[in-house]
C-alpha cells in the first residue's frame, strides 16, 4: 500500500515522493541495522535478572534498538568502566554508585545529561531529594531506578523458639542486644551453632555504624560539604563501642561466621542482620522459615537510616543515534514502569516519590521499615567509596582483632580517611 | 623409567618399620586427597545437607551439577579454557622446538646472544607484564578475546630451553644422513629431529597444558566478557555470586577439577614420566 | 610454514644453489627463528622496558602519561602498606618453602622405597597438583570456616581443640592460606625429587653399604649431597611460587581483599589492586619492578650456589 501511495504521490508532487521515498528508506535501514548500545552494572543475581526482564520490554517498545547487559564482579567494576574507556569501549549507559561520581566526572566517564530529555523541574520534583548527589554545576550526570535503605532482618521462627515476640523486634539497641542474647546459641565448647546477630563488616555493618550508629549518638561522618572527617567525636567513640562489643562484650554474634552474615541469616543460624533492600528479594526464597524486617533500632528516641543508590548515567563517548538511544534506555528505565519491576524483582525502592510512597508500599511490612527509614536517611557525600570503605573496615577490625583502644582506632582511620578526601580535593 | 629401577627396595623382607613408614605415608596421601574428596562428597549434597560433614552423602544427588550446568556458562568456560589451552599448547610445541632445534643444532652468528636475551626473559615475571600488555590489548583491541588470553603464552622461554637440552642429545649423524637423503631442514626437524624427543614434547605439552588450563591472573585481567572467561576466572566470579552456597560453589569447583584428573587417570604414566623430564632437565 | 617456503623459491632462481652450507644454514636457522624472535622482542623485551618506563610515570589510564622521577618509589618505600606486603611476601617464602622441601623430600625418600601400592600413594600425592587453585581455594576457605560449618574446626572439635579463626585471624590467616599453596605443589616437588632419587646410580648405595654405612649415613653423606642439584631447582621453584601467591589469597578472602587488616596481602595483590582496583598504573609498574629485582635476585643467589657447588 506504502508503495501504492508513493508511486500515486510521484506523478503529483514528484519532489514530496521523493523526500518521502527517502524517509521510509531511511526508516527502514533503521529497522534493518539496529543501534546496539551497552548497559554495564556489576553482578547481583537478582539486579542482572531485573534488568534483563526490562530491557526484553524496552526492545519491545522500541524496535530500532538493542541493548545488551554487560556484567562485572562488584570488586572489578569501577576498574572495568575506566579500563574500557582507556581503550576506547565505553558502554552507552552504565551504572555507578552515588559515591563514584566525582571519580567518574573527573575521569570524563559520563556526560551530563540532556535538559531536554530530563528536565530539572521533573527530576526535582518527583524524584526523592537524595538525587541532588548526582548534580554537579547545575547539572545531573544519572538517575537511579531505585533507592536504597537499611533496617533490620529478622527470623520469626527463631524469635518464637527462643521465647520473643515474632511480632514485636527490637525497638532500640538496648533492646537489639537483649534479643540477640536470647537468640544467641552455643555448643558446649563454646562455638556459636547459631548467632543473635549475624555481623558482616566488609558488606553492610561498616555502614550501619560510620552513617547510622554514629548519628544516632549525636554525630555526623563528614562535615556538611564533605571535606572533612568528622567522626573523631565521642560520639563516633560510642558508635564503634557498640558495635565491636555485639562480639567482644555481648558476645551474640562473630564476624565471618558462616563466611558472610547474608548467608548465616538464609540458612537460619542467625536471629538478625542489618541489611539494605537489595537483599529482599534473595530472602524471599527463603524456604524454610519466616522472617520479618523492622526499622533499625533506635537510640535515645533517635533514628538514623543511610539512604543510598546505583544511578544510572550515558556514556561522554556516546552521540548521534547512540546518544539517542541510551536516552530513550535511560528515561526508560527509570520510568514508573521500570521501577515496578524493579521494586518486585529485587526489593529495592522505587526512586519516584510517587512510585513508592504509594499506600501499599508503606503500609508492606517488609517495604514500609525501609521507606519509613528513607524519610531521616542521610546521604552523606563520598569521593571515593572503595577507599573509605576499607578505612572503615580496617577500622572495625583492628578493635576487634587487634584489641586496638577504639580511640585509637577511630583516630587512626580518621588521619587515613582524610588523606584519601584532600587527595581528592587536590585533583 | 619409575617402575623399572627401584634401587633400594630390592633387599626387601618386611620388617615393622616398613609397615609403620608405609601406614604413614598412606594416611598422609589420604589426608591430602580430603579436600578433593569433601569437594566431590558436598557437591552430590542437597543444600539441606551441606553442613553435615559425613563424607558419603546420605541421599547423593546430582541436581547441583544440573543447576550449575544449566544456564551454559560452565559449558562456555569449558570449551574457551579447552580451545585457549589446547591452541596455546600446540602453538608452543612447534616454536619452542622449532627454535630449540635451531639454537640446538645450526652455527650461525647471533646464535649465543638469541639463546641468552630468550632465556633472559625467564626472569622478568609475568606480573611485571601484564600492565604493558594489558595496555598492548587495550589499543589493539584484544580485550575480551581468545587471542588477548592466548597473546602472552605462544612461545615460552622455558619450552626453548628444556627442548633445546633434549635436541642436544640427537646425533647429528642422523641429520646428516637426513641431509645427504636430500631433505630440507625443515622436512629434518619436523620428520627427523622431532620423532626423536617425542617424550620431551608430551613433557612440555604437559606443563603447558595445565599451565594454560589452570592460569589465572592474566585472563582474569584480559577478560570482562563473561563469555568469554576461562573455567578457573569464571568459576571464581561464579563462587562470589553464589553468595556462599557451598554445594554449588564445590560443584564449580569439581567440574574445574574432574577435566584435568581424567586426564591424568588415562595418561598417568606419560604425566609423571614428563614431570620428571621437565623437571631434571628444565 | 613460511620458512620452508622462502629459501626453496629463492633455491629455483639458482641463488640459493650457489650459496654455501655455512650460508644456507645461516638462511635457515634465522627463517626459522624470525617469528618466535619477533615474538619475543614484542611481548617479552619491549614490554618489560615499558614497565621500567611507566614505573616513573603518573600513568592512571584516564590522563596521559606525566613523568615523576622516582616519586613512585619513594611513595611506595614510604607506604606502611607495602613493608607490610613486603613481610607478608617474605612470610610466604621462608616458611612455606623450607616445610615444602623437607616435607615433600621426606614423602620421596620414603615413597622411593615402598613398592606396596606404589602407584596409588604416589597418585594420592600427586593429584592436588593437577586441579586448578582458584578452584580449590573455595574449597580450602570452605575448610577454613568457623564452627559449625567448617570441616577442620569440627574435626578439631572432637578431639576438644577450641574453634581457631583462621581466615579471621592476623596471626593464622597467612599461614592458613600458605598451606594450601604447600599441598598444591607438594605433588610436584614429591616427584621432582623422586626423579633425583632414581638419578642417584645403585652403585653407590652397593659401595657404601660394603663400607658398612648405616641408612642414616647414606641418607646425609650420598644421597643428600647428589640430590644438591634437584634441592637447589626446588627451593628456587618454590621461592618463586611464594614470592607470585596470587590465586589463593585472591580467592579466599574475597570479601576483604589480602585478609583482616591486610595480614595476608602479598605483593602480587597489591600490584593487582593498585593497577586493576585503583586503576595507579604507574605506581602498579613500579611495584612490578620492585618484585623483579627481588625475584632477580633470588634467581641469581641461586646460580651463586650451583656454582659454588
Amino acid at each position: 500500500m506504502k508503495f501504492a501511495t508513493i508511486a500515486r504521490f510521484s506523478i503529483r508532487r514528484p519532489l514530496l515522493a521523493a523526500a518521502m521515498a527517502l524517509g521510509f528508506l531511511a526508516h527502514g535501514s533503521g529497522g534493518a541495522q539496529a543501534v546496539e548500545i551497552q548497559y554495564w552494572q556489576y553482578v547481583f543475581d537478582t539486579r542482572v535478572q531485573a534488568m534483563t526482564e526490562l530491557i526484553k520490554q524496552f526492545e519491545a517498545e522500541n524496535p530500532g534498538i538493542t541493548v545488551k547487559q554487560v556484567t562485572f564482579p562488584y570488586a572489578d567494576y569501577q576498574t572495568r568502566i575506566i579500563a574500557a574507556k582507556a581503550a576506547g569501549r565505553s558502554p552507552e549507559v552504565m551504572q555507578l554508585f552515588y559515591g563514584w561520581l566525582d571519580t567518574f566526572i573527573a575521569g570524563k566517564l559520563l556526560q551530563p545529561l540532556s535538559k531536554t530529555a530530563f528536565k530539572d523541574e521533573d527530576i526535582e520534583k518527583n524524584f526523592f531529594a537524595i538525587v541532588s548527589a548526582m548534580k554537579r554545576d547545575g547539572q545531573y550526570y544519572g538517575l537511579p531506578t531505585a533507592v536504597r535503605s537499611m533496617a533490620l532482618f529478622y527470623n520469626k521462627d527463631m524469635f518464637q523458639k527462643a521465647g520473643l515476640d515474632p511480632e514485636k523486634p527490637p525497638q532500640t539497641l538496648n533492646e537489639l542486644v537483649t534479643a540477640a542474647k536470647a537468640l544467641a546459641k552455643r555448643d558446649s565448647a563454646g562455638n556459636f551453632q547459631q548467632v543473635g546477630m549475624a555481623l558482616d563488616i566488609a558488606r553492610q555493618d561498616h555502614n550501619w555504624v560510620r552513617e547510622i550508629l554514629l548519628r544516632q549518638y549525636g554525630g555526623e561522618s563528614y562535615s556538611a560539604d564533605g571535606s572533612k572527617v568528622a567522626y573523631n567525636t565521642e560520639a563516633g567513640a560510642k558508635a564503634l563501642e557498640f558495635y565491636t562489643s555485639l562480639q567482644k562484650v555481648h558476645r551474640v554474634g562473630q564476624e565471618g561466621f558462616m563466611d558472610e552474615g547474608q548467608a548465616a541469616f538464609r540458612a537460619g543460624l542467625a536471629g538478625m542482620v542489618v541489611d539494605g533492600t537489595f537483599r529482599i528479594a534473595s530472602y524471599k526464597t527463603i524456604p524454610s522459615f519466616k522472617w520479618g524486617v523492622a526499622e533499625l533500632p533506635s537510640n535515645d528516641g533517635k533514628r538514623a537510616n543511610f539512604g543510598s543508590y546505583f544511578a544510572n548515567g550515558i556514556g561522554a563517548a556516546a552521540t548521534g543515534e547512540k546518544l539517542a538511544a541510551a536516552e530513550k534506555f535511560l528515561a526508560f528505565i527509570t520510568s514508573e514502569k521500570a521501577m515496578n519491576v524493579w521494586l518486585e524483582k529485587v526489593g529495592e525502592l522505587p526512586a519516584r516519590r510517587a512510585v513508592a510512597l504509594t499506600e501499599a508500599n508503606v503500609k508492606d511490612p517488609i517495604y514500609g521499615p525501609f521507606i519509613r527509614g528513607l524519610e531521616y536517611a542521610a546521604t552523606p557525600p563520598m569521593v571515593d567509596e572503595s577507599a573509605q570503605r576499607q578505612v572503615s573496615i580496617d577500622m572495625i577490625n583492628s578493635v576487634l582483632l587487634k584489641d586496638t583502644p577504639i580511640k585509637d582506632a577511630l583516630s587512626a582511620a580518621a588521619v587515613r580517611e582524610q588523606v584519601i578526601l584532600d587527595k581528592f580535593k587536590a585533583k | 623409567m619409575s617402575e623399572s629401577t627401584k634401587p633400594l627396595a630390592s633387599y626387601g623382607t618386611i620388617r615393622p618399620g616398613r609397615i609403620v613408614a608405609w601406614t604413614i605415608l598412606f594416611l598422609g596421601g589420604i589426608v591430602m586427597m580430603t579436600p578433593l574428596l569433601f569437594m566431590f562428597s558436598t557437591s552430590l549434597k542437597s543444600a539441606g545437607h551441606v553442613y553435615d560433614l559425613r563424607l558419603i552423602p546420605d541421599q547423593p544427588t546430582l541436581a547441583n551439577y544440573i543447576k550449575v550446568l544449566s544456564d551454559g556458562r560452565f559449558a562456555r568456560w569449558f570449551v574457551n579454557s579447552t580451545l585457549i589451552a589446547t591452541i596455546v599448547t600446540l602453538s608452543c610445541l612447534f616454536f619452542d622446538s622449532l627454535v630449540a632445534y635451531t639454537l640446538a643444532k645450526f652455527e650461525f652468528p647471533g646464535r649465543r646472544v638469541v639463546f641468552l636475551a630468550i632465556l633472559s626473559t625467564l626472569m622478568i615475571p609475568t606480573e611485571m607484564l601484564v600492565i604493558p600488555w594489558y595496555l598492548m590489548a587495550s589499543k589493539l583491541g584484544w580485550i575480551d578475546s581468545y587471542w588477548g588470553i592466548m597473546f602472552p603464552g605462544l612461545v615460552t622461554a622455558f619450552g626453548v630451553f628444556l627442548m633445546k637440552q633434549f635436541f642436544e642429545t640427537v646425533p647429528n649423524d642422523f641429520l646428516e644422513a637426513a641431509r645427504v637423503d636430500g631433505l630440507n631442514e625443515f622436512a629434518i626437524w619436523w620428520k627427523v629431529a622431532l620423532p626423536l624427543v617425542t617424550p620431551a614434547l608430551s613433557a612440555l605439552a604437559i606443563f603447558t597444558f595445565l599451565g594454560n588450563w589452570t592460569a589465572f591472573f592474566w585472563p582474569l585481567i584480559v577478560t570482562t566478557d563473561q563469555t568469554l572467561y576461562t573455567l578457573p576466572v569464571g568459576l571464581s566470579s561464579f563462587a562470589v555470586e553464589q553468595s556462599i552456597q557451598w554445594e554449588l560453589i564445590m560443584t564449580g569447583a569439581a567440574l574445574a577439577t574432574i577435566p584435568t584428573l581424567a586426564i591424568f587417570l588415562f595418561f598417568q604414566r606419560y604425566i609423571v614420566r614428563g614431570v620428571m623430564l621437565a623437571g631434571v632437565k628444565g | 610454514m613460511t620458512a620452508t617456503r622462502a629459501p626453496r623459491s629463492a633455491g629455483s632462481g639458482g641463488v640459493w644453489g650457489r650459496l654455501s652450507i655455512s650460508t644456507k644454514q645461516i638462511v635457515w636457522a634465522w627463517a626459522f627463528l624470525v617469528l618466535p624472535v619477533l615474538f619475543f622482542a614484542v611481548v617479552r623485551f619491549y614490554p618489560t622496558l615499558e614497565a621500567f618506563y611507566l614505573s616513573v610515570t603518573d600513568w592512571d589510564l584516564l590522563n596521559e602519561p606525566r613523568f615523576v622521577g622516582l616519586d613512585n618509589y619513594r611513595k611506595l618505600f614510604a607506604d606502611p602498606l607495602f613493608w607490610q606486603v613486603f613481610r607478608n611476601t617474605f612470610a610466604y617464602l621462608i616458611f612455606g618453602t623450607p616445610i615444602a622441601i623437607v616435607l615433600s623430600f621426606a614423602i620421596a625418600y620414603y615413597l622411593d622405597r615402598v613398592t606396596f601400592l606404589h602407584g596409588l600413594i604416589r597418585a594420592l600425592y600427586f593429584l592436588p597438583y593437577l586441579t586448578t587453585a582458584a578452584a580449590m581455594a573455595w574449597v580450602w576457605r570452605w575448610f577454613y570456616q568457623p564452627p559449625p560449618i567448617g570441616v577442620i574446626n569440627s574435626i578439631l572439635g572432637s578431639f576438644g581443640v577450641p574453634a581457631q579463626p583462621f581466615l579471621r585471624s592476623v596471626t593464622q590467616a597467612l599461614p592458613a592460606i600458605m598451606v594450601t599453596a604447600i599441598w598444591a605443589h607438594l605433588g610436584f616437588q614429591i616427584i621432582i625429587f623422586m626423579a633425583g632419587l632414581r638419578a642417584i646410580p645403585t652403585s653407590y648405595y652397593e659401595a657404601a653399604r660394603i663400607d658398612g654405612l648405616g641408612e642414616g649415613a647414606i641418607l646425609t653423606r650420598i644421597t643428600i649431597p647428589l640430590l644438591k642439584p634437584t634441592t637447589v631447582f626446588l627451593v628456587v621453584f618454590s621461592s618463586i611460587g611464594f614470592l607470585r601467591i596470587f590465586d589463593q589469597v585472591y580467592n579466599m578472602t574475597s570479601n576483604d581483599p589480602g585478609g583482616p587488616l591486610n595480614s595476608t596481602k602479598p605483593l602480587v595483590l597489591m600490584i593487582y589492586q593498585t593497577a586493576f582496583s585503583s586503576y595507579q598504573m604507574g605506581y602498579a609498574a613500579a611495584q612490578t619492578v620492585v618484585l623483579f629485582i627481588i625475584l632477580f635476585s633470588i634467581s641469581m643467589a641461586q646460580l651463586w650456589i650451583l656454582r659454588s657447588r
